[in-house]
């Protein structure tokens, strides 16, 4: 009994303490990269920290790129859950803001912000969610691999994105790729007239909410955790694991979308081409680090939020080529998993050496 | 318009750049299906081609093309025991773990262009290969385009009959199958489970590399962030549909390389189509290719992680 407790804590602690170590040594990692010799380690990190979180204002940029990155983390987190792995944020979110944003053109909805920015933004969730079910489909009922299928789709949704924003919904007045500014009853607006930082980040903190009741208090939930865990066992319990697993895929791209319609409502106001970094991508780091926990992707959204910020300043300031944090992600992710597996070995030699003593 | 069209796909410049197209996607698909077969699933192709790009590019830019060549190897080789230790032992998710490859060729390639050469980075070339004419076999009418191709694409035909013998004619190929069929099976034989998916993963990283390679040392001459795009994810998907047997993938990504020497000839016949849409076309038709084709039978330990407890 007490044997089993602290082995409950242990795993408790390591949940926490693995992703903490892995984000450490990841920037350590990717900070080794930059260095040369007129640039150290303590000067690229002091940068880091400053560029992150020294004054209000970088302070408020970085929980605005974390906003993006919650959503799509949500996303990936919530297929992942039932076992899918959606790699396709990324175009679904591109294709939702430009959704969101034929209707947040449309003066005609104007007569009410309220409604106008919950047109806008459902509209870019039900495109997210249109182009997530293809894939999901795919996966439930032929088996073919979502992965495949959705990075060739995130190919394809960012060539349309780029047609639309160069053709039929190009301002016309302007010189670049994007689209006009949206009818100011569809911005979501700061929360501080001073910061950046606007609502978006409100309605990001109520998704995670919601998402965590859902997998966490919900049978729907409970099922998409029974899909994920063990789809045999799912179908045997008497489980719709297909529609489990096509479900999932609607609810993460439609998540997805709220990243691209929030992101191009709160911060730009309109839709121009390349208009995201890669928050998709950037999501599957997101989602891994916080372990699929909803409650941890308000950490680790964060964490990568700062870093894309700080990374934008080092380049600016240094030169500093931002891909670095590809790498940084990379090593957390590959440092958490290992860390896990490493521990799971370790427990099955243990449980070997115990059986033969 | 039509006519155009016609005239150019039955020309023989479009059959030799649908192969050169194709080699390397051939390439990558001959590295990969070792690694598949074996159970492993290598959706880090992607990233290895990115890598084995980069590095080929480096090397070649110091020392010339062949160093170029065997540093993208070497680096690769190198870079995948990381996939290598994770996935085998210490057994975990093979999807995480090749999605974590595909961002770090990402974040290595982009750091490291611009660490090295600064920000203005677009006019470095390297020498390229170049095209090496066989005798007798080019001046054969129209199918001579097949022999007149560079080294990149000479290596992706005659790995074809390699992997062929590999797989169904050695004893190491019999392992590699049995292993992705059935590793408790395999091991209860006294087949090393985990040396044979080492030797899979290495063996796909060296060949993803020389894809890699061959599009800036072969093809353009210079490296540019994520040029790969998908062409990995491409290769990868063709070995689903190529049933995982080296005949039915070569014939698959010469059918990818037609798709794609289609697109840039209509892009550079200055029709009235928008850009994006033949960019678009070899994204689009191997996921109609996949879903008219189905995904077929797959090695049945595929993605597993193989514990000996279980």
């Amino acid at each position: 009994m007490s044997s089993k407790k602290t082995s409950r804590d242990f795993s408790r602690y390591t949940a926490v303490l693995t992703p903490v170590l892995g984000a450490l040594l990841g920037v350590l990692i990717g900070s080794l990269v930059v260095v040369t010799r007129e640039r150290s380690l303590f000067l690229v990190l002091g940068q880091m920290f400053h560029g992150a979180f020294g004054t209000w204002s970088n302070f408020s940029s970085s929980m605005v790129y974390a906003v993006p990155l919650g959503f799509t983390g949500l996303a990936v987190a919530f297929s992942y859950s039932a076992g899918v792995f959606n790699i396709g944020a990324e175009g679904q979110l591109q294709l939702a803001a430009l959704s969101a944003a034929v209707v947040a053109v449309n003066p005609a909805f104007g007569f009410s912000p309220l409604v106008h920015v919950t047109l806008a933004i459902l509209a870019g969730s039900a495109a997210g969610a249109l182009w997530a079910s293809v894939p999901g489909l795919l996966k439930a009922y032929k088996g073919f691999n979502e992965i495949v299928v959705t990075m060739l789709m995130n190919y394809i949704a960012i060539l349309l994105v780029s047609y639309f924003l160069q053709g039929p919904m190009k301002n016309p007045s302007s010189y670049y790729p994007q689209t006009v500014r949206f009818q100011q009853t569809a911005w979501i607006q700061r929360i501080v007239p001073s910061l950046n930082l606007h609502w978006g980040a409100v309605i990001f903190l109520a998704a995670v909410a919601v998402v965590w009741f859902v997998l966490h208090k919900s049978v729907f939930g409970f099922q998409i955790r029974s899909v994920g865990f063990n789809p045999e066992g799912a179908r045997y319990a008497g489980t719709n694991v297909k529609g489990i697993m096509l479900a999932s895929m609607v609810v993460s791209g439609a998540l997805a979308g709220l990243a691209g319609s929030v992101e191009a409502m709160g911060v730009y106001r309109r839709v121009m081409e390349g208009f995201s970094p890669g928050y998709g991508y950037d999501a599957i780091a997101v989602a891994l680090l916080a372990g699929l926990n909803p409650i941890g992707i308000i950490f680790s959204s964060f964490f990568f939020g700062a870093l894309r910020n700080a990374a934008g300043n080092l380049q600016v300031d240094f030169g500093i080529p931002i891909s670095f944090i590809y790498i940084i992600q990379s090593s957390a992710i590959v440092f958490v998993i290992s860390a896990q597996g490493f521990l799971n070995r370790f427990k099955m030699f243990m449980r070997r050496f115990k059986h033969a003593a | 318009m039509l006519h155009d069209i016609l005239s150019m796909v039955f020309s023989e410049a479009f059959l030799s750049s649908s192969i050169r197209l194709a080699s390397p996607l051939l390439l990558a698909a001959m590295g990969g299906i070792l690694s598949e077969r074996s159970g492993v699933l290598f959706l880090g192709l992607e990233g290895f081609m990115l890598l084995g790009a980069f590095f080929g590019f480096l090397g070649s830019y110091y020392f010339g093309p062949y160093v170029g060549i065997l540093t993208a190897v070497a680096v690769c080789m190198v870079i995948s025991l990381i996939y290598a230790v994770s996935t085998v032992t210490l057994a975990v998710n093979q999807v995480v773990v090749s999605v974590s490859m595909n961002i770090l060729a990402l974040g290595i390639t982009g750091a490291y262009l611009r660490v090295l050469f600064g920000a203005h980075t677009h006019q470095l070339t390297t020498v390229r290969l170049r095209v090496m004419e066989i005798p007798l076999l080019s001046s054969i009418p129209f199918f001579g385009a097949f022999f007149r191709q560079n080294l990149f694409t000479y290596i992706g035909y005659l790995l074809v009959p390699v992997v062929y013998i590999i797989f169904f004619r050695t004893k190491w190929g019999l392992n590699i199958r049995a292993v992705g069929e059935n590793p408790h099976a395999a091991e209860t034989m006294g087949v090393n489970v985990s040396r044979i998916r080492y030797l899979s993963i290495l063996w796909a990283s060296a060949f993803a590399a020389v894809a890699g390679a061959s599009q800036t040392i072969g093809n353009l001459g210079i490296f540019v962030d994520n040029m790969i795009a998908g062409k990995g994810f491409i290769a990868f998907a063709a070995i689903i549909l190529g049933r995982f047997h080296p005949l039915g993938v070569m014939l698959t990504v010469f059918f990818f390389g037609i798709v794609d020497a289609f697109q840039l000839n209509l892009q550079a016949m200055g029709s009235s189509i928008p850009y994006q849409f033949p960019l678009m076309m070899p994204y689009v038709f191997t996921l109609i290719a996949f879903l008219l084709a189905g995904s077929g039978k797959a090695p049945k330990a595929w993605g597993v992680p193989y514990t000996m407890e279980k």
